[in-house]
């Protein structure tokens, strides 16, 4: 089963996938990324894109002939990216950058600065709390955008559709 | 789905529940894993399980579209305003400990549960606007369908 046509199927993989990467985490004791990947890659983005589904044909469209141009721009992006991981720190070693820069003060010294057990919290609300801003204006572009995309359907209500579009009731 | 019977109670029984896991995670998040971003997205999830099985006017009866796009707003700006305000009281922008002169970690504290408390709005906010919508359109195109067939 190398290609997936039926959609709907794709939507479940993508959410089984979600499920065993969020107890991936569990295991690996990082309980904050566990319950965000079960909650938002499982849970709500699941939702989403079956909601969306019902809006779209249920399969695939076929495509036509082969794009060679796309094969060979897949396989020189492939290739450079495995050239890079050659220049990659020993993966676990525990003189790599990561765990020599910020992370052992964050670790050591959170407490003492913020006073409040879950480090994980504390970088992200405090310590990194320009960056946490800045998802919060992806996720209110997210929102205004398919307000844009999908919001101005009520004053075209009495115009006739163009092309007649499949729709299904859910209701 | 709404005459399901069982479905109907089970979920009466349930969105309560989720609502409440939700909260926990939000005012729980400085102690265990959690925080605004799941905890919004858990309070949506009742919100569209209740849209689901009641049928979205009941759910807009709730939530109004209009109210998601203001409380998606207000999110995003509490979290701005705490920022500016660390820059008023003579800090960096997003610095809280100038929030509470003279307790730097009750400062840091009220902070995080604001900028979360920010977060968390926003995102639910969104997540409902965005089902709202994609749901409201699906009632278009049925509408549209059933006039075409007449």
């Amino acid at each position: 089963m190398l290609r997936m046509r039926d959609l709907f199927a794709a939507v479940m993989l993508f959410a089984i996938y979600s499920l065993v990467s969020a107890s991936l985490f569990a295991v690996l004791d990082a309980g904050d990324v566990a319950l965000t990947e079960a909650a938002v890659g499982a849970g709500i983005s699941t939702i989403l894109m079956l909601v969306a589904l019902s809006l779209a044909p249920r399969h695939e469209d076929r495509g036509r002939g082969r794009n060679l141009t796309a094969l060979v721009v897949v396989l020189v992006t492939g290739a450079t990216l495995v050239y890079a991981t050659w220049d990659l720190p020993p993966f676990g070693a525990a003189e790599n950058p990561i765990h020599q820069h910020v992370a052992p003060y964050y670790l050591e010294e959170s407490y003492k600065d913020i006073g409040i057990p879950n480090v994980v919290a504390s970088v992200l609300a405090s310590y990194r709390s320009i960056d946490t801003l800045g998802e919060v204006y992806v996720i209110f572009t997210a929102g205004i955008g398919v307000m844009m995309l999908l919001g101005a359907t009520r004053r075209r209500r009495r115009q006739p559709a163009d092309e007649p579009i499949e729709g299904e009731e859910t209701e | 789905m709404k005459t399901n019977g069982i479905l109907r109670v089970v979920t009466r029984f349930l969105i309560p529940l989720i609502m409440l896991f939700a909260l926990y995670i939000q005012f729980h998040g400085e102690y265990s894993p959690g925080g605004g971003f799941q905890a919004g997205v858990i309070f949506a999830a009742a919100w569209i399980l209740f849209a689901l099985v009641f049928g979205l006017d009941e759910a807009l009866a709730v939530v109004p579209a209009g109210a998601q796009k203001v409380l998606a707003s207000i999110g995003v700006m509490l979290y701005a305003t705490i920022g500016v305000l660390g820059v008023v009281l003579g800090g960096q922008f997003l610095e809280f400990t100038p929030l509470i002169p003279g307790s730097p970690q009750g400062a840091q504290q009220a902070g995080i549960v604001l900028v979360e408390l920010g977060v968390g709005i926003t995102v639910a906010a969104v997540v409902m606007l965005i089902y709202t919508l994609f749901a409201d359109r699906l009632r278009v195109v049925a509408d549209l369908t059933r006039e075409e067939i007449d």
